[in-house]
C-alpha cells in the first residue's frame, strides 16, 4: 500500500507556480527522496503533504488522509523535520522531548528517543546550548517521540560538516531499517544515493525523472566511456573505432562497453600495448541531475 | 491524556518559561512593581481635588494592579507570541497533534496565573506599605481581574496578527499601548469630558481602570461592580478573539 499519493499537485503563490503539476508515489517501508535545486518546489510540495499548505490543484493523500483535513489524527501519525525551525531555548532537551511526547496518544519512551540521537548526555541542557549538529538530533528527536508511521525530512543536513552529516545519514538509515516510511529532501545527489530506496528529481516544479537512484536517468544502461592514455607513437586515427582525445586522454562514447572494450582490447594485445589508466564509467548521479535540471 | 491535563501541563510550560526568560520577568513582571513603588512614594501625601480630594495612592494603586494585567497578558503575550513565530516555534507546534486551542489556553492560562500574582503583590504593597484602603471586596477584584484578563490576553493575541517581525513587536505593542495608558488616566487622572478623555472611552483601558478603583474606592458602598465599564472590556474582548482566531499565523511571514 502507498503511504503517500500525489497525483497532477500544483501550487502557486501569487503570480509565480512553484509546483506545477507533481505526481509521485511512496511505498510504505521505503525511503524516498525528491531531489532538486533550491527553488525547485520541493519544500512546497513537502508542505503539503505535512498539512501547513493548501494546494491550488491536484490530489494528495498521506497514510489514506487528506492532509487539508488531516488534523490532529493525521499528525498523530507523522514526525515532522522542518527545514529551518527553533525551539524554546530555555527549555532543557530533556523538557522539550518530554512536552512533545505528551501531545500523542502512544508516545515512545522519552529516554530511548534522546539516546538514540545520542543526546544521552544533553538531557539537562538548555537548548540554546547545543551546537548546530546537535540541534539537528533535537529535530530528529522531537520528530520521532510521537512514534510515527511516516517521517518526514526537509533538507536534513544543509550546512553540516562532512562528519555531522555522515552521522545524520546513519541515523536516516536506522529509520529505514526500522520499517518507518520516510520522504526526503535534498539538493546533495550523494546524500540521495545513500539514503534513498528512489528518487523524483525535480525541477521548475516538475519531476523530471523518477527511479532507483542507481538506474535513474539510463546511469546503467545509456551511454558509458572508456578512456585511457594515448600510448605513445600512436595517433587518435590509428584506432580500430571512433574516438576523441581530451587533453592525451582518449575517451570513447558508446552505448556498448563491453563489445568495444573487447574490440579495443583485442587490438590492444595484438600489438603488444598496455593502455595506461584504463577505465569505464557510467555517468555519476551528479552528471545525470545536472542534465535534467538543465544546469 | 486528557484534554484538561494537556492544558494544564501546558500552563506548567509556559510558567517555566515565562520564568526563565529574563526579558518577560524583568519587562512584564517588576516593571508594573517599579512603577508602582515610584509613583506611590512621590505622591504620598498628595490629594486629587477632581476625585473629591481622595488620596493620590488611593487612585494609583488600583491603576497599576489593572496595568500589572495589561502588561502580563497584552504585553507579554504580543511579543513573546511574536518571537516565537518568528523562530519557527509556533510552526513547529502546529506540526504536532496539540489542539490549537489547548495551546493558546495554555498561553493565556500562564497570563492569568502571572497577573494573579500580580494583583496580589500590587495590592499587597499598596495597603501594607502605602496605607491604602482595600475593603476586602474580593467579588469585584476577582470579577474585574478575570475580564481583564480575557480583554487583554484577546487584545494581545489579536495584535499579533498585524504585527509582521518580531523585531518590530516591542515597538508596536508599547507604541500603541502607552499613549493610551496617559490619556485613560492611569498615570494621572483625565477627565472624561476633556478631548483626551473622549478618545480613551472609545478603548477599554479607561474602564478597567475604572471598575478596579471601584473595586478599592473606600466611598462605595454594595459589591463594587462596575457592570457598564465590565460589559464594554468583554466586548473589546469578543471582538479581538474573533480576530485573533480568524486571522492568527502560526508561520514567519514568507520572504
Amino acid at each position: 500500500m502507498a503511504a503517500i499519493k500525489v497525483a497532477g499537485l500544483r501550487k502557486s503563490y501569487g503570480p509565480v507556480e512553484a509546483v506545477k503539476g507533481i505526481s509521485f508515489e511512496v511505498a510504505e517501508g521505503e525511503v524516498f527522496a525528491l531531489l532538486g535545486p533550491n527553488g525547485a518546489g520541493k519544500t512546497t510540495t513537502v508542505e503539503i503533504l505535512e498539512g501547513y499548505r493548501r494546494r491550488d490543484a491536484g490530489s494528495v493523500s498521506v497514510l489514506g488522509m487528506d492532509p487539508e483535513g488531516g488534523g490532529s489524527r493525521l499528525r498523530e501519525r507523522i514526525g515532522i523535520v522542518l527545514q529551518e525551525c527553533g525551539f524554546e531555548e530555555l527549555l532543557t532537551v530533556g523538557e522539550i522531548v518530554k512536552r512533545q511526547a505528551g501531545y500523542y496518544p502512544s508516545p515512545r519512551p522519552v529516554e530511548e528517543v534522546i539516546d538514540l540521537v545520542g543526546l544521552a548526555d544533553k538531557v539537562s541542557a538548555r537548548v540554546r546550548t547545543l551546537s548546530g549538529g546537535q540541534r539537528r538530533r533535537l529535530d530528529l528527536a522531537l520528530a520521532l517521540v510521537g512514534g510515527p508511521d511516516l517521517i518526514f525530512l526537509d533538507e536534513p543536513t544543509t550546512g553540516f560538516d562532512p562528519a555531522a552529516r555522515r552521522n545524520a545519514w546513519d541515523l536516516v538509515k536506522g529509520l529505514g531499517s526500522l520499517g518507518k516510511t520516510v520522504l526526503l529532501t535534498t539538493h546533495y545527489m550523494d546524500e540521495a544515493q545513500y539514503l534513498a530506496d528512489r528518487v523524483a528529481v525535480i525541477a521548475s516544479g516538475r519531476v523530471v525523472a523518477e527511479g532507483d537512484p542507481k538506474s535513474i536517468g539510463g546511469r546503467d544502461s545509456g551511454t558509458a566511456f572508456i578512456r585511457f592514455a594515448l600510448p605513445d607513437g600512436l595517433v587518435l586515427s590509428t584506432l580500430p573505432v571512433a574516438a576523441k582525445l581530451d587533453g592525451d586522454i582518449v575517451v570513447i562514447e558508446t552505448a556498448e562497453p563491453t563489445r568495444m572494450l573487447h574490440a579495443l582490447t583485442g587490438w590492444a594485445l595484438e600489438r603488444g600495448l598496455e593502455f595506461q589508466g584504463l577505465t569505464v564509467t557510467r555517468p555519476s548521479l551528479e552528471d545525470v541531475y545536472l542534465e535534467l535540471v538543465g544546469k | 491524556m486528557s484534554r484538561s491535563g494537556l492544558l494544564l501541563r501546558q500552563v506548567a510550560y509556559e510558567q517555566k518559561l515565562y520564568w526563565r526568560s529574563p526579558s518577560s520577568a524583568v519587562f512584564t513582571f517588576a516593571f508594573p512593581l517599579l512603577l508602582l513603588v515610584i509613583f506611590a512614594t512621590l505622591n504620598q501625601t498628595e490629594n486629587i481635588r477632581s476625585l473629591g480630594g481622595v488620596r493620590c495612592n488611593q487612585y494609583y494603586v488600583p491603576a497599576i494592579v489593572a496595568f500589572g494585567v495589561i502588561s502580563a497578558c497584552y504585553t507579554n503575550l504580543a511579543i513573546a507570541l511574536c518571537f516565537r513565530r518568528d523562530s519557527g516555534v509556533l510552526k513547529r507546534i502546529r506540526g504536532t497533534p496539540l489542539p490549537p486551542w489547548v495551546f493558546m489556553g495554555g498561553t493565556i492560562g500562564s497570563s492569568l496565573v502571572v497577573s494573579i500574582l500580580l494583583v496580589g503583590l500590587t495590592t499587597a504593597v499598596g495597603v501594607l506599605c502605602y496605607g491604602v484602603t482595600f475593603p476586602g471586596r474580593w467579588g469585584a477584584l476577582l470579577l474585574t481581574l478575570i475580564i481583564g484578563a480575557f480583554c487583554f490576553c484577546g487584545l494581545g493575541l489579536a495584535m499579533t496578527t498585524v504585527i509582521s517581525t518580531a523585531t518590530a513587536s516591542p515597538a508596536i505593542v508599547n507604541g500603541v499601548l502607552f499613549p493610551l495608558l496617559f490619556i485613560s488616566g492611569t498615570f494621572y487622572p483625565v477627565t472624561p469630558a476633556s478631548i483626551l478623555g473622549k478618545i480613551a472611552s472609545v478603548f477599554p483601558i479607561r474602564y478597567f481602570e475604572q471598575a478596579m478603583f471601584a473595586a478599592f474606592d473606600p466611598r462605595v458602598t454594595g459589591s463594587g461592580i462596575e457592570p457598564g465599564p465590565l460589559l464594554v472590556m468583554f466586548a473589546w474582548g469578543l471582538g479581538a478573539v474573533v480576530v485573533a482566531v480568524r486571522r492568527f499565523r502560526w508561520e514567519p511571514r514568507r520572504s
